[in-house]
């Protein structure tokens, strides 16, 4: 854990390593709707599907790549660098800068203020992407279940993992009524990727 | 396994589920935990044994929930996922069902930065809902999250915590739903002094169906002097305690606080037991579980077999 205290924007985002400073909420640099816009560019297509395999194909070309996304992401998102990404279904606030890294929503110690229950001066990030997956009316997402963050691959490109479809079972619909609970572990039947 | 299926029983009823809360000492006497349910037993269903309350070292609940089991009150492990990790849960789940443990309350858990080992790391490897969901994969499929079988499978009752008052207000009845979509089959929330609003989250709650596949017990508390007031409305996150609970209690004679704050409590569990949906109340009165049968006793949830009634029917 970092003995940093500070808040400033500086702070807002994980120092290299990912796991090894302490989370703290980010609110993104981009508003919702404008990564709402771009975020069909990323989609999954044979193009960017050629891509992934060509940059996997050598070590080099797939540490540059990860290493010029995580600067991208983390500059915007505060993003840790977790490997599974879950930022297209939580209104594009990076559920990892949460201090208790909750992938399902807040926890129940927001301030009335919407203050972080771990760091006073800073605003619930759940929060944050609930007010921004509400002006999207993409509120929806976030009643997704997330499934557990497999932490063998933090350090990894998400977008190569996402355009070769590795992270498709990242989150399950929650069903409706009893006996529709989705399995716990992807890939299973009845699992289905959410909207991307 | 002898208290499940009368817990269970219990829960599926249309009558009136009281829980209480009960804290494990920092310390290694197991009289305190006899003591504590002790004076419990024949007034509630069940005791939650709680899990390092505040993020502060106590005996682990597991040894307190055998403790209460011993003293013949039906424990509710809580299980929090501050510090261990998915192996470490799973050990622990089964831990509880070899022990006859007939119910489990899992949670996210309080942050380690505000207990007494504010250095300590904080784990969070699952979060509440995942752990609810590994807990129904383990009870119901026969597996661990790994997909290895589990013979036998364990049997508790699964259990969360959810919190109506706190941002985001609109979202708060969905969370829920996740947790029920997971595993959850009753829910205990965070203290209810805001009636008012627990009522609108409720209605949000049955609109979602939510009420008829997971119980839900209201928390409830006494406030027994201002001080401890102050101390919830300023340093309890996500607490919500309206200006007409502050002016009660400030409006009577120091020595009258605590008889007020008891009245109050006794009258917010006759109003929220009114609401349609709510299947019962946990009480939490850490160091004051001695004082809980009265409070029952003020509210009219008399001890089971003395005509304790289905207010919630």
């Amino acid at each position: 854990m970092s003995p940093r205290t500070g808040t400033g924007p500086r702070d807002r985002t994980a120092s290299p390593g990912g796991g090894t400073a302490r989370p703290l909420p980010a609110r993104p640099r981009l508003p919702g709707w404008l990564v709402y816009r771009i975020q069909p560019l990323l989609a999954p297509r044979p193009g960017l599907r050629w891509l992934a395999g060509w940059l996997e194909r050598s070590r080099t070309r797939y540490r540059l790549f990860t290493a010029a996304e995580k600067t991208v992401k983390q500059e915007i998102f505060g993003c840790r660098m977790c490997g599974q990404c879950a930022l297209p279904v939580t209104g594009y606030a990076c559920p990892m800068t949460c201090p208790k890294q909750l992938r399902n929503g807040p926890c129940g110690g927001v301030g009335s203020d919407g203050s972080c229950e771990v760091e006073p001066g800073l605003r619930c990030v759940w929060l944050i992407a609930y007010e921004r997956a509400e002006a999207g009316g993409r509120v929806s997402d976030l009643q997704l279940l997330q499934r557990p963050v497999d932490h063998r691959g933090w350090g990894q490109s998400s977008w190569v993992s996402y355009w070769q479809g590795r992270d498709a079972g990242l989150w399950a619909a929650a069903g409706d009524g009893p006996g529709a609970r989705p399995p716990l572990r992807a890939g299973t039947a009845g699992d289905g990727p959410g909207p991307r | 396994m002898t208290s499940l299926p009368s817990l269970r029983r219990r829960l599926e009823s249309a009558g009136t589920v009281v829980t209480a809360e009960v804290g494990p000492p920092r310390g290694a006497d197991p009289e305190v935990v006899r003591r504590k349910v002790t004076a419990l037993r024949g007034w509630v269903d069940a005791v939650n044994i709680t899990d390092g309350q505040n993020a502060h070292v106590r005996m682990s609940s597991w040894a307190g929930s055998l403790l209460a089991l011993a003293a013949g009150v039906p424990p509710l492990m809580q299980l929090t996922c501050r510090d261990r990790n998915r192996i470490a849960l799973q050990s622990d789940l089964l831990a509880a069902a070899a022990l006859g443990i007939p119910g489990v309350v899992v949670m996210t858990g309080d942050h380690p930065r505000f207990g007494d080992h504010p250095e300590a790391k904080p784990v969070f490897d699952l979060d509440s809902v995942q752990l609810l969901w590994a807990a129904r994969t383990m009870r119901d499929e026969g597996r661990l999250m790994s997909g290895q079988p589990l013979k036998p499978a364990p049997d508790w009752l699964i259990g969360a915590v959810e919190n109506p008052f706190a941002p985001p207000t609109g979202f708060r009845a969905a969370r829920l739903g996740k947790k029920v979509a997971a595993g959850a089959e009753f829910v205990q929330t965070q203290f209810v002094f805001d009636v008012p609003a627990f009522t609108r989250w409720l209605a949000d709650v049955r609109d979602l169906g939510l009420d008829r596949r997971c119980k839900v017990l209201a928390g409830v508390g006494p406030v027994r002097s201002l001080r401890a007031l102050e101390y919830l409305r300023r340093n309890v996150p996500g607490m919500s305690i309206p200006d007409e609970v502050s002016r009660r209690l400030r409006g009577v004679p120091a020595d009258r606080v605590e008889q007020e704050g008891l009245a109050l409590c006794a009258e917010t569990i006759q109003q929220v037991l009114a609401i349609p949906g709510v299947s019962g109340v946990h009480v939490m009165a850490p160091g004051f579980e001695h004082g809980i049968p009265d409070i029952l006793g003020r509210a009219g949830l008399l001890p089971a077999g003395v005509g304790r009634s289905g207010h919630a029917d």
